[in-house]
């Protein structure tokens, strides 16, 4: 391996040193009264806004039935293959409601293309960015933890009504 | 011969054909509906229409008789705003059902209506509403609102099933599809109506919201059901076969196939009773134990017995691979004792495509050189003690009757190779699971006396879908071992003549299968009737066997 050369050529004045750290001890001094930005996470939590991609949910409307009709386009549409539902039969009037609905969220790239695609717009992205597990199978969410009330999603809901049509 | 000359081509054709149906032969295709071409000519969709030179107006191409130097023009601006024009009428009343449509993907509206449409609708009104999950028949459920009222299924029960069930009530938008009063959608083929509906308006209860269709994959395939052999496509997801559906065949099933074929022979591919590895008899229990000691106790067994006490039996349920092997099996351990039996139901049969024999392979099992009546004998000689020991290969020979279960029981030892559980199955001393049709690359020779190819939809533990070939789906193609729909139940199986050519192994007879291609290259080298035959030339719409008198059809 042949030695890295520093190229960049040091002017006089940065050479001296000195004043260089003054500069920067300058910066330092300025910034120590400017409003902190730092949040002292996770005492402190991040609230983003609506255009915020967090995990994917589904919405469940005020009659506590899921809007998902179970179409299957946001598996299609899942570049990372991360969606799998699988379809039944209700009494309902949809007709077709996910009997399963899992998202392996080791899949997926929160890419959003599965809440675009929706025709019920049942499938939203959320806030919620903290995603923990321990093993392969905790990774996978049913319709248990995709779940989400409508109230919930409002911001997101709006969003998407204000900005995508 | 009269021309024709279509979008700038010049076409031969005879005397009598449609504009449709020339543009068709010649790889023209001309959008509709209502036309089909095992069908009489409705003319109601409209979506066919075409400019011909000198004619006034546009004419629909189903029911224009082509004539020497018509010029046709199937994508002139006058046709294609015809054409929008009507899509637009059509999808004036039909639902956006889409996502909840088990149709979608292969409906023809949806292909239309993305090809040859405006792609928005100027309707502001109100859609019709009409009835939805209206039960047709025992199989068929009807939804009046998708449904664009093109007469496919009234013309196919009239003219096809010859049953006269269907029929449209009511005018203009308010019609809509019903059976006679007092009358239920039930004939033995009503699930083609499923195949032939454009649009998703009739479902098949069976299979009604089982999956997407983009979601499976599909493998061409044989129906078992009966001895037609109906050519068929096997759906499969997750490994599991979730439908079969028709395949066209102009020398065997046409575009159709029976509903019985399509429903019940699939369902035990993935049944519970499945067997899945290979079982002794230890103290009277089957219990599973390794391929290895499987076979090892079996050939130890056969080698006990005197080659005149053994008998093997072999199956029309079975390829002809599997038959053959079994045969070639019999005559190395110099046994003359071989059978197979045949399952005539007399009276179930129609002149549409059921036949009365049950299996797939009859023909197939006696041009092998298995004999149908043998297996009187073989009972005869189990009762008089003359034969002790009995192979059988994917056959119930205890579910015949009582008689047979109490013989199969006096016999001091039974291998049986079987798909799933049954009665001979709880009598037999070593099971070795075999794999279904569904399973295995093989021959079935079908009433007419025509090679037909099977090949393997599901994967048992020994294939692999990439490595062998077989037929895969997106999920199939980029899922790991990880990923739950890839863990989908695989068996442990083998197809028979692997199971029979291992078995010879441990017998010490040289027997070197292992492909079906190498077995059948070897039947077509030494059985005169499927000379000059291999799979390349079978391919997928079958052959025909060189059958001499002797064997009756």
């Amino acid at each position: 391996m042949t030695e890295k050369k520093r190229i960049k050529n040091l002017s006089l004045m940065e050479r001296i040193y000195i004043p260089e750290i003054a500069k920067g001890m300058w910066l330092t001094l300025k910034t120590m009264f400017k409003p902190s930005v730092t949040l002292q996470y996770p005492e402190v939590k991040f609230e983003p806004t609506g255009s915020y991609r967090g995990r994917p949910v589904l919405v469940k409307d005020q009659n506590e039935v899921e809007r998902c009709v179970a179409c299957g386009l946001c598996a299609r549409v899942c570049p990372a293959l991360a969606i799998e539902v699988q379809a039944s039969e209700t009494e309902l009037e949809k007709e077709r409601y996910p009997q399963k609905f899992e998202i392996n969220m080791l899949r997926c790239i929160f890419c959003g293309l599965c809440e675009e695609v929706c025709p019920e717009e049942a499938i939203v992205m959320s806030k919620d960015y903290e995603l923990v597990f321990s093993n392969r199978d905790d990774a996978i969410f049913g319709k248990d933890k995709l779940l989400v009330p409508v109230e919930n999603l409002k911001e997101r809901l709006d969003f998407l009504r204000k900005f995508k049509g | 011969m009269p021309t024709i000359t279509i979008d700038g081509n010049k076409i031969d054709f005879s005397q009598g054909q449609t504009i449709i149906e020339v543009a068709r032969a010649a790889g023209i295709e001309i959008p509709h509906f209502c036309w089909h071409p095992k069908l009489s000519v409705s003319g109601n969709c409209r979506v066919c229409l075409v400019e011909i030179e000198k004619m006034p107006k546009l004419a629909i191409s189903c029911a224009t008789i082509a004539s020497d130097g018509m010029v046709v023009h199937t994508n002139s601006p006058k046709t294609l705003e015809a054409r929008n024009a009507v899509m637009e009428f059509i999808l004036i009343n039909h639902p956006l059902d889409c996502p909840i449509c088990d149709e979608a993907g292969e409906c023809k509206l949806q292909e239309y209506a993305f090809a040859h449409s405006r792609g928005e609708s100027r309707f502001d009104e109100i859609k019709n509403r009409k009835e939805k999950r209206v039960q047709l028949g025992p199989r068929i459920k009807f939804d009046g609102e998708r449904c664009i009222s093109c007469s496919r299924c009234i013309r196919f029960s009239d003219e096809i099933a010859k049953s006269n069930q269907l029929t449209f009530t009511n005018r203009g938008d308010k019609v809509t599809i019903s059976t006679f009063p007092g009358e239920s959608f039930d004939n033995p083929y009503t699930l083609n109506t499923t195949d032939i509906c454009p649009v998703g308006a009739l479902t098949n209860e069976d299979f009604r919201f089982k999956s997407r269709v983009w979601e499976m994959s599909s493998t061409k395939s044989v129906c078992v059901g009966c001895a037609r052999g109906c050519n068929s496509e096997i759906w499969v997801r997750n490994n599991e076969v979730l439908r079969l559906t028709p395949r066209l065949n102009e020398e065997v099933n046409s575009y159709w196939m029976c509903d019985k074929g399509r429903l019940e022979t699939f369902k035990h591919i993935n049944a519970e009773d499945r067997i899945s590895g290979t079982y002794i008899r230890k103290a009277g229990q089957l219990q599973k134990v390794e391929w290895k000691e499987a076979l090892d106790v079996a050939a130890k067994s056969l080698r006990e017995n005197k080659s005149n006490e053994i008998g093997f039996v072999g199956s029309a349920l079975a390829s002809c691979e599997d038959n053959y092997v079994l045969l070639k099996l019999a005559k190395q351990m110099n046994i003359n004792i071989t059978a197979f039996t045949n399952h005539i139901v007399t009276g179930d049969q129609d002149q549409i495509l059921i036949r009365e024999d049950k299996t797939p392979n009859s023909l197939g099992a006696e041009l092998i050189g298995l004999n149908s009546n043998g297996v009187d004998l073989i009972y005869r000689m189990i009762k008089d003690g003359k034969l002790k020991a009995l192979i059988i290969v994917e056959e119930d020979l205890g579910s015949l009757s009582e008689d047979w279960e109490q013989a199969l029981g006096q016999l001091d030892l039974l291998i049986v190779t079987s798909t799933n559980s049954n009665k001979t199955t709880a009598l037999a001393d070593i099971v070795f699971p075999a794999s279904t049709y569904a399973e295995k690359h093989g021959t079935f020779v079908n009433f007419q006396g025509r090679v037909q190819r099977i090949m393997p939809a599901v994967a048992t533990e020994e294939e692999d879908r990439a490595l062998d070939g077989m037929s895969m789906s997106r999920w199939d193609k980029f899922g790991t071992k990880f990923d739950r729909w890839m863990q989908g139940r695989k068996v442990d199986a083998k197809p028979s003549w692997k199971i029979l050519s291992l078995l010879a192994a441990y017998l010490g007879i040289k027997m070197k299968f292992d492909m079906a291609e190498q077995v059948f290259e070897e039947i077509s080298n030494t059985i005169d009737a499927f000379r000059g035959l291999d799979y390349d030339v079978i391919g997928e719409l079958g052959a025909k066997v060189k059958i001499n008198e002797k064997i009756k059809i």
